[in-house]
């Protein structure tokens, strides 16, 4: 565990010197800022005609979860694949730490990372509460917010595991990008062509579903927290297995 | 502490090292020595648990290679080929790093205590992309230094440095090699023979041969020839040395000087400087021409080819 943690911090504070990850940031905090800004306006001119209805944060939420699939392959497509370009993978390998421990370290580090600009993001729900009265539903911030959390860490496990098999970013970057917008989109057509149990199958394997109909209207289900978890752990085993491969070339 | 037994190494169809036997005992510097593509890289590899072998076994401070990986790992300090270092940490950072992955009580003040020992102390808050390639190369042994490992295999440790550096990093290797077991690459002969207590030499994946430095070349150089001159004309000096009892060839030389051989165990040098004297010739010069390493090197390593080729 500590092997892990010491890999985490390493990659963490990477972040803050790579230009890349402040690009991110400045991409998602201004687009999630955006959305925020045109919400509030909205509301604003049409307060007289929304009768009962307050404005709540799923719009920035939802936003997010699109965001992290077009900028979560910028931030993993180094982690393991630069190591092994620049040669310090042979320095890792032959240190006393385990390829999991390698792999789940580099997870870590980048989910902390994202973590922080979505702690950074919390000032929306911050303004909006007071901004209504007597306050916005904490419940669904708390929900959409972990949506917005497992998003996330599943993608990072994913684009990890992923920037382990290549030796070259840019090829780490586009396989990953291809494979969210698989996950994200594209496996959502056959649920609605297929009928009965496999349509079942799809609509289940389709992530954007476990994230926009469910905890980003506030309700927490336990299939969906198995369907994530289980996304992170298919990535870090993707990693560690590229990790272990590796040795054997 | 480095038993090595019938070690194999395939990548895909290319066997690159082949049935490799060896040991390398406490308090001893061996030196592997090989041209470009022999093995030498693939063995250590192997030895720090990078990768296993195709076949064999080997052990390292007594735990298996393979099956007790992260122990050896633990053991042995490694000092790659390509001196892989973070450009964006600062040499101190980067000790730090590596001495908490080894769980280091002190990693700061180990970090520094490393960083003195190859000299760099003064450089510990400087930036690595900023380093020389020599000043990146004592990062790298500071690294493979910093938990005081019982065995440090070094990946040609001094390939890039100026003479200067190399003289310290030698000095460096051979103090900690009092007490550990160092096993180091190279290509450069003359640093093997300076450097190491024992030299095995690799060609083409396998052990050509296996010695002290001095032994490889007594044992190699089965006679010993010298170079003689004298003042003014060499007339009939050719016959006169021919005559010494040991004395196998006797050469003239466009230059004027006479090249003779003679038996190793033999030292014709005293009589054949008598009987030039005696002569009436007024001896200037007399020195030996020793086969170099090189020259040993290369006729070994030309051998194996040889071979090869004719299995």
């Amino acid at each position: 565990m500590r092997n892990i943690w010491i890999i985490a911090k390493r990659e963490f504070d990477h972040y803050f010197i790579s230009p890349i990850a402040y690009v991110v940031a400045f991409l998602i905090l201004l687009t999630t800022g955006i959305i925020f800004a045109i919400n509030i306006y909205y509301f604003i001119q049409n307060a007289l005609q929304s009768f009962g209805q307050v404005p709540d944060i799923s719009p920035i939420t939802g936003a997010f979860g699109f965001l992290l699939v077009l900028s979560i392959p910028a931030v993993t497509m180094r982690t393991l694949a630069d190591e092994a370009r620049m040669g310090t993978l042979e320095l890792l390998l032959t240190a006393p730490v385990r390829d999991f421990e390698l792999v789940a370290g580099k997870w870590l580090g980048s989910f902390l990372f994202i973590l922080t600009i979505v702690a950074v993001s919390l000032v929306y729900p911050i303004i909006l509460n007071g901004l209504v009265s007597p306050g916005i539903d904490q419940q669904l911030v708390m929900s959409s917010y972990l949506g917005v959390i497992l998003v996330a860490a599943s993608f990072l496990a994913l684009g990890v595991g992923i920037s382990a098999v290549f030796t070259n970013q840019v090829a780490a970057f586009f396989v990953t990008l291809m494979t969210f917008v698989f996950l994200w989109w594209l496996i959502g057509f056959p649920a609605q062509v297929l009928q009965g149990s496999a349509s079942e199958v799809f609509r289940y394997l389709d992530m954007k579903t476990h994230f926009y109909d469910s905890m980003n209207l506030g309700s927490i289900k336990l299939a969906d927290l198995v369907y994530f978890v289980s996304l992170i752990a298919l990535g870090l085993f993707t990693g560690t297995t590229a990790i272990e491969t590796r040795r054997w070339r | 502490m480095i038993r090595v037994n019938g070690l194999t190494k395939d990548y895909g169809a290319r066997r690159a090292i082949d049935n490799l036997t060896f040991d390398a005992e406490q308090g001893e510097i061996v030196g592997f020595l090989g041209p470009n593509g022999a093995g030498k890289t693939t063995t250590m590899r192997i030895l720090t648990g990078y990768m296993p072998p195709t076949d064999g076994t080997a052990t390292v401070a007594g735990y298996d290679v393979v099956e007790e990986s992260l122990e050896v790992r633990r053991r042995v300090g490694y000092l790659p080929e390509t001196v892989p270092l973070y450009n964006d940490m600062t040499a101190l950072e980067y000790l730090k790093f590596m001495a908490s992955l080894r769980r280091i009580p002190d990693t700061e003040q180990r970090a520094y205590e490393s960083l003195e020992a190859v000299n760099l102390e003064d450089r510990a808050d400087s930036f690595i992309g900023t380093f020389s390639k020599g000043m990146r190369q004592r990062v790298g042994l500071a690294q493979a230094l910093i938990h005081r490992p019982e065995v440090l295999i070094l990946d040609e440790p001094t390939i890039g440095l100026d003479p200067a550096q190399i003289v310290e990093i030698r000095n460096v290797i051979r103090e900690i090699g009092k007490d550990r077991t160092v096993l180091l690459s190279t290509h450069i002969l003359s640093e093997a023979q300076q450097m190491c207590d024992r030299v095995l030499i690799i060609n083409k994946g396998k052990i050509v041969t296996e010695d002290t430095p001095e032994n490889l070349q007594s044992r190699l150089v089965g006679s010993q020839r010298v170079v003689l001159r004298v003042r003014g004309d060499s007339d009939g000096l050719n016959a006169r040395i021919t005559k010494v009892k040991g004395v196998r060839t006797v050469e003239s030389k466009p230059d004027g000087s006479v090249e003779f051989e003679f038996g190793a165990g033999e030292d014709a040098r005293p009589q054949v400087a008598k009987a030039v004297v005696q002569g009436g010739y007024e001896l200037l010069e007399m020195r030996p021409v020793g086969m170099s390493l090189e020259e040993i090197f290369l006729e070994l390593t030309r051998e194996t080819s040889d071979d090869i080729k004719a299995s």
